[in-house]
């Protein structure tokens, strides 16, 4: 009993860990590829290659002034920051990210929580971080920031649907919810007769990966749909008053969210750690799982770095007019040929 | 609730990001649709208009450099004209020359810039740097013929600063071959962009009446398609000699004038090339004693230009009295200069027509009724600078 929570702690301290260092990084990683998609070097002052740069920036914004405007609620502008960061972590407690291997002579499953229900909880807890853009937008009393509250919870309310719709088809080939069980139907060969390739649901599913994809970038507020924070427009959006560690926990929920939706889409389309040798070297499960995860970020900042920002008027109807019927169309299809 | 107001007043600026320096708008919002919209300005008043009342008319050439600073030389090439026309000086033909493909190269470096903050104000920042990438080699043109990137004050009453330099030609050609290749990555990022069409086209409309009645000019007249070109209407610098086309816009959104800004760049390096093939050879300067400073070589050996020379610095030339104004075609539109002259040193009055100044005059139109993200599209199609607005 002891060794169980002993392990799970464990567990859960080297993934939150991983998953803010991963945030850390991923703001070098997208000041690194945008640079060299603009013709600019990046970051490169702190440490080689400007690898400490993340932790220069994290103590910067620890020492700075915390500005508070006038007309602020204390109360809700404190808790804003923490509501948005602590569901972005939280994904994290049910994705698999390896596969299951022994350690010192115990069973030792890299998950953190092997829920049933996975992917549910996953949406649940994504759908609750907006609760913090709201409550900063509205707390921070200014009307730049409610302007961006506003947008964000109509935007990422209406593009809830399209995301869940979206996955809908693969879990009604898969007939789970469990993430775990996803990941092990996607290691059998490819409808169960290529078997070279495996049956990851990006082959069965390539529209709803196209949408899940889509929406993703629109859940997560990110280029060219970030309209909350639209910066030419609207200051920075809800966090507009916010200032030093608060504002970076705002920017911290954002990479989290990031890395979470590159996490699910890795493991629900792209098989998860699945990969081959693994048999013969199970820790490189870790290493595929990562590398999916990175090319699903390195996508969102070369977006950013090419698309011009959708309107607020624009994004609502394709979200609403282009990917929810989309989204709709490809699981009224997938179930049809199922029922076949 | 019949007393709750609908509406909410947003202030805009005069420090936002993307108000291009410190421009504030008052908006009245109803939800994200815009009421009403009014500029409020003069966050940037330096007085540069008063500034050259009380200078000698060569040291009033450095203050027009730092209205429009990003197309000083067009800036120069207007207050001179206006100054030659009123000591009628006749230029040398190589100068005119110069100055066609001078004033060319500047509209270039103003679209450029304009290019990447309008593209970053609709959230394509990479643009933003594509142009600042290629208006590096026309900052390093500037550096070779005036010795400065952003303040050349080359273009002097009655010719040059200095004669160019000596690979002048390839340098020119050098830029337009770069900005060449860069018009390939600009077109192919935006002009089919589907979310940029979506963003500018049918945003900030003006019919060609309205434009008129505003007395807009440059791009943003032409984009309602009206054909007003000083240097087709009204030639200066013998414009009249370049074989060019004066592009067009249909609709009058801000989609248009993107389309003709590009279609101008194309136009601007057709214009140098010409300029360069046919340039003539002869002096950099008018020779006019008394009133256009000598060569720098003949004020080391002749007498009288070392005379002329002191004079010309100290105390200036007399003017006859009455009033010029002369208006050039600058990348923004149309800039005036009225200069009013007493007979003494300096000019009595000077007075710019500034085309942002002016141009800014269509914001309301073009923002009311329109969404509030839009504002901002309409404010980088209008490209505006302050230090032009304000002066």
């Amino acid at each position: 009993m002891l060794e169980m929570i002993l392990f799970a702690s464990i567990k859960v301290v080297v993934v939150v860990a991983a998953v803010l260092t991963g945030c850390a990084y991923s703001t070098l990683l997208e000041r690194k590829v945008v640079g060299h998609m603009q013709h600019r070097m990046g970051p490169n002052t702190a440490g080689p290659y400007g690898l400490l740069t993340p932790l220069a920036d994290g103590l910067k914004l620890i020492f700075k002034e915390e500005i508070k405007p006038a007309n602020i609620e204390p109360i809700t502008y404190m808790l804003a920051p923490m509501i948005s960061f602590v569901p972005a972590i939280l994904t994290f407690a049910v994705i698999p990210f390896g596969k299951d291997n022994t350690f010192f002579g115990h069973d030792f499953t890299l998950v953190l929580s092997d829920l049933n229900v996975g992917v549910l909880f996953v949406f649940a807890v994504t759908s609750l971080g907006i609760y913090g853009i709201v409550l900063a937008g509205w707390s921070s009393g200014s009307k730049y920031s409610i302007m961006g509250a506003v947008r964000s919870s109509a935007q990422m309310i209406s593009y809830e649907v399209g995301y869940g719709l979206s996955i809908v088809g693969v879990l009604i080939i898969a007939n789970t919810l469990s993430l775990r069980e996803l990941v092990e139907l996607q290691m059998l060969p490819l409808w169960g007769t290529v078997s070279f390739l495996p049956n990851w649901f990006i082959f069965s599913q390539p529209l709803g990966f196209i949408l899940f994809l889509t929406c993703a970038i629109a859940e997560t507020n990110r280029a060219p749909f970030d309209m909350p924070e639209a910066e030419s427009e609207l200051v920075a959006g809800y966090h507009t008053e916010y200032s030093s560690m608060k504002f970076s926990m705002f920017f911290i929920a954002e990479y989290a969210n990031m890395i979470a939706v590159s996490a699910v889409g890795a493991t629900i389309f792209l098989g998860g750690w699945h990969g081959p040798f693994l048999d013969t070297m199970p820790m490189l499960s870790v290493l595929y799982f990562v590398l999916k995860v990175f090319c699903f970020m390195f996508f969102y900042i070369w977006l950013r770095a090419t698309f011009p920002r959708f309107r607020y008027d624009q994004l609502m109807a394709f979200g609403w007019k282009v990917l929810f019927p989309l989204a709709l169309l490809n699981t009224i299809v997938t179930a049809f040929f199922v029922i076949l | 609730m019949s007393n709750v107001s609908k509406t909410v007043t947003l202030n805009m600026g005069p420090q936002h990001p993307s108000t291009h320096g410190v421009l504030r708008v008052v908006l009245e919002l109803d939800g994200e649709t815009v009421v009403k919209a009014e500029p409020v300005l003069g966050y940037l008043h330096t007085g540069i208009e008063k500034t050259m009342e009380d200078k000698l008319y060569y040291k009033a050439i450095p203050c027009t450099d730092r209205m429009d600073y990003l197309a000083p030389m067009s800036n120069n090439l207007g207050f001179c004209l206006a100054v030659e026309k009123l000591m009628e000086i006749d230029i040398p033909e190589k100068v005119q020359w110069v100055r066609v493909c001078l004033a060319e190269l500047t509209r270039i470096n103003s679209h450029l810039v304009w290019l990447g903050t309008h593209a970053l104000d609709l959230g394509a920042m990479s643009m933003l740097l594509y142009a600042f990438r290629d208006r590096e080699s026309i900052m390093d043109m500037y550096e070779a013929v005036g010795g400065q990137r952003m303040m050349t004050t080359y273009i002097r009453i009655g010719g040059l600063a200095q004669d160019i330099p000596k690979d002048f030609d390839k340098g020119i050609r050098k830029v337009i071959k770069t900005i060449k290749a860069g018009l390939v990555d600009y077109e192919t990022l935006l002009t089919n962009n589907e979310i940029f069409i979506n963003r500018t086209k049918g945003v900030g409309v003006l019919s060609a009446e309205e434009a008129i009645n505003l007395s807009l000019s440059g791009p943003l007249l032409r984009g309602s398609g009206v054909n007003q070109d000083l240097r087709k209407a009204n030639p200066y610098s013998s414009y009249e000699k370049f074989d060019f086309e004066v592009p067009l816009g249909k609709n009058g959104d801000a989609y248009d004038r993107y389309l003709i800004r590009i279609e101008e760049i194309k136009q601007s390096m057709r214009i140098m090339e010409q300029a360069l093939d046919g340039m003539p050879e002869g002096p950099y300067r008018a020779h006019v004693p008394g009133i256009v400073l000598p060569p720098k070589e003949d004020i080391l050996y002749k007498m009288e230009s070392m005379i002329f020379h002191f004079k010309i610095i100290t105390e200036g030339f007399k003017t006859p009295v009455g009033a010029v104004y002369q208006a050039i075609e600058s990348g923004k539109g149309e800039i005036g200069f009225f200069i009013s002259a007493d007979g003494t040193n300096k000019p009595h009055r000077v007075r710019v027509r500034p085309p942002s100044f002016i141009n800014l005059a269509a914001l309301p139109k073009m923002c009311e009724g329109n969404m509030f993200a839009d504002v901002v599209c309409a404010i980088g199609s209008i490209d505006i600078v302050l230090g032009e607005v304000d002066r």
